[in-house]
């Protein structure tokens, strides 16, 4: 029982981690391509509690910050002018979930902006662009992942029931893909498609080269399982019955298969937003000016940004925590099914 | 002897099979090398044409993949446009390249798994056991692209390691033990990386696997024969435990290869995957295929060790093989 409250646990840390990045026009306190050409490469500003004079403020506060003199790129606070930070104001338009419009944002503030996590090149918000960001990576991981399912439980249950022929051409062609690093299949597949394209064919593009690629995997349990499943007592009785072959793989062996899928579909999803990470990353992916972490990750490419501005790393380790919690759900499902070897499966080739 | 060679030919028919399915891709690929020329004015449409049909693109696909295949076996690997010279010389240096980190990183990160994992599972659930677990699960949840970031961004700002490309300036000038120095001093960064990167996966198999066998009737009997903890360790439970691992030395350079693509890319090492993403962007189609088919071939190659190592190893194998 114990086990099933752990997965639970994993799955609502999965929720409040999406439901954050889904919500990002109001988590972020700025439209992610909003340009504030004074402040590039602005390092993250300081929340304060004590002001310079020594005075304690009930309400967390910051100084805007300016160039300081004789640098071009070197900040410091304007420490004469304390502003509020504000919570629940009115800022930037944006569409909830993409339908409702709404202007209220989590925090924010008058006077000047915040950059809780510094500014790109171009003075854009980093903050609010990994959460904009979070949307491409994690619905490419999303949507890549469902594909690559649907193909695998498709091919593998096929494989599995149907046996004979189709059983031995497409586990050898499985067997191929397997057999290929993945990534370096990833790489000739994006190569084989256009390069020059919108952000939005683009991601869909990536979409469809991930869920292409990673099939063979969970076709090949499912077929593991179809194929034990499909001898069950109470399948021959259904077709004894003369229940048709549709009816029996809906009905009766599809469903077995549910706890293979869910486990796969925890193991799967971090791998994919990391592959589109990976591709935008070197710039086979989305392009500018959508963001998403890969992508957002490009400026660390640049041999000045990697020395002295640091917080362009940010966007890497916002994967982190989806990948510690995926990979949690992922075990506790695995001990839930009674697999007992733990954490055996939960590495990807 | 005969399960090795059934091996073998099957790795051979997987590389055929490999080679086909990269050139139906490319099949899919709506443009070409010299797609870019036609927008040039100064090149006619009759030039362009004529470079396509000397190098046979205008072709249909079978005599193309014959064509392949037969400067396949002339040892050309096909004809770069981008580098203008046939595909395996370019190849077979970065190959040589990939292959000098990966084979370090892998024999350096078993080195390691093997004693932690051990000590793991001899002291499971006490204070060790769950020290190391907790560094492989934090290790587990960083992938390669942040750690490789993380770890130039830390070379960077400290300078405790050259970063980027594998020799230093003036190479030439060195002496052969300098030269040896300068690429290992270059090697540091990506095969920390690397071994990182595979470390958690590999610390967890071992203790899996020796804490099974541990819990064995045979080594719980030697035990209490009081059999010295060490020849216990090494000399029973290890080699009982060593089946699946072996099987997974080939997984784990799949894992390594894959890896080694991100971590060459971004610590500029010049190996296989900066080859294969400038071949991508130039759309360079025959480099692209030999890469992924040379890729393809360390995997196999890896397997096919591993299945040799595990007909040594074990026994049972080998009577198996004899009876057939």
């Amino acid at each position: 029982m114990i086990q099933r409250r752990g997965w639970k646990r994993w799955l609502l840390a999965l929720a409040v981690l999406h439901g954050i990045v889904a919500f990002a026009g109001f988590f972020a306190p700025y439209d992610p391509t909003e340009q504030d050409r004074e402040r590039p490469y602005l390092p993250p500003m300081k929340i304060h509690l004590v002001d310079a004079q020594g005075h304690f403020h009930l309400r967390p506060f910051f100084y805007a910050e300016h160039l300081r003199g004789g640098s071009f790129d070197q900040f410091e606070e304007t420490t004469d002018h304390a502003i509020p930070l504000r919570f629940f104001v009115s800022g930037a338009r944006y569409r909830l979930l993409g339908l409702l419009p709404s202007r209220m944002h989590l925090f924010g503030a008058q006077a000047s902006r915040i950059y809780l996590l510094g500014s790109d090149a171009y003075g854009r918000d980093q903050f609010s662009r990994i959460l904009y960001g979070g949307q491409i990576s994690l619905s490419a991981g999303l949507l890549g992942a469902g594909l690559t399912l649907f193909f695998g439980t498709l091919i593998g249950a096929t494989a599995g029931y149907y046996g004979g022929w189709r059983d031995g051409l497409l586990m050898r062609v499985a067997e191929l893909f397997v057999a290929l690093p993945w990534l370096y299949l990833l790489f000739a597949l994006r190569a084989f498609l256009p390069l020059a394209v919108s952000p939005l064919q683009a991601f869909f593009l990536i979409i469809t080269v991930i869920g292409a690629v990673g099939w063979a995997r969970p076709a090949r349990l499912v077929r593991g399982v179809v194929l034990s499943a499909k001898e069950r007592d109470f399948v021959r009785a259904a077709r004894g019955f003369g229940a048709t072959d549709g009816y029996l793989l809906r009905r009766h062996i599809l469903p077995e298969t549910s706890s293979v899928i869910l486990t796969q579909a925890a193991i799967l999803v971090p791998q994919f937003v990391l592959a589109e990470m990976t591709l935008s990353f070197l710039g086979l992916g989305v392009p500018e000016p959508m963001p998403s972490w890969g992508s957002l990750l490009t400026n660390l490419q640049q041999y000045s940004v990697l020395v002295s501005s640091w917080w362009m790393y940010a966007p890497a380790l916002a994967i982190v925590p989806f990948f510690l919690v995926y990979l949690g759900l992922a075990s506790a499902l695995q001990q839930d099914a009674g697999t007992g070897k733990i954490e055996k499966t939960t590495d990807g080739t | 002897m005969r399960y090795l060679l059934h091996r073998l030919l099957q790795a051979v028919f997987l590389l055929i099979g490999v080679s086909i399915l990269t050139f139906l891709f490319s099949a899919l690929a709506p443009g070409s090398y010299f797609d870019e020329m036609r927008l040039n004015p100064q090149i006619s449409p009759e030039t362009v044409a004529a470079l396509r049909a000397q190098y046979q693109l205008d072709r249909p696909l079978p005599v193309r993949y014959m064509r392949w295949a037969n400067s396949l076996l002339h040892g050309e690997l096909g004809f770069s446009f981008a580098y203008n010279s046939p595909v395996a010389p370019l190849l077979w240096v970065r190959a040589r390249n990939t292959l000098l980190l990966t084979v370090i990183a892998t024999l350096l990160a078993w080195a390691l798994a093997l004693p932690l994992g051990i000590w793991s599972a001899t002291t499971l659930g006490r204070s060790p056991d769950r020290a190391l677990s907790g560094v492989t699960a934090a290790l587990l949840v960083i992938p390669d692209l942040v750690l490789a970031l993380g770890l130039l961004i830390f070379a960077v700002r400290t300078g405790w390691f050259p970063t980027g490309g594998m020799v230093s300036v003036g190479f030439e000038n060195l002496s052969p033990l300098q030269r040896l120095r300068d690429i290992s001093l270059h090697m540091e960064l990506p095969v920390i990386a690397l071994v990182l990167s595979a470390l958690p996966i590999l610390v967890r198999h071992v203790r899996a696997a020796v804490a099974d066998v541990l819990s064995t009737p045979f080594l719980r009997a030697a035990a209490s024969h009081g059999l010295q903890r060490r020849t216990l360790l090494y000399r029973y439970a290890l080699r009982a435990a060593a089946n699946p691992l072996i099987s997974l030395f080939g997984l784990s350079m799949g894992a390594l290869l894959s890896g080694s693509l991100v971590i060459e890319v971004v610590m500029s090492w010049p190996g296989l995957g900066p080859l294969l993403l400038e071949a991508i962007l130039a759309r360079d189609l025959y480099v692209v295929i030999g890469g992924v088919l040379c890729s393809t071939i360390f995997l196999v190659a890896g397997n096919l060790l591993a299945d040799a190592l595990l007909y040594l190893a074990d026994p049972r194998i080998r009577t198996e093989a004899a009876a057939r």
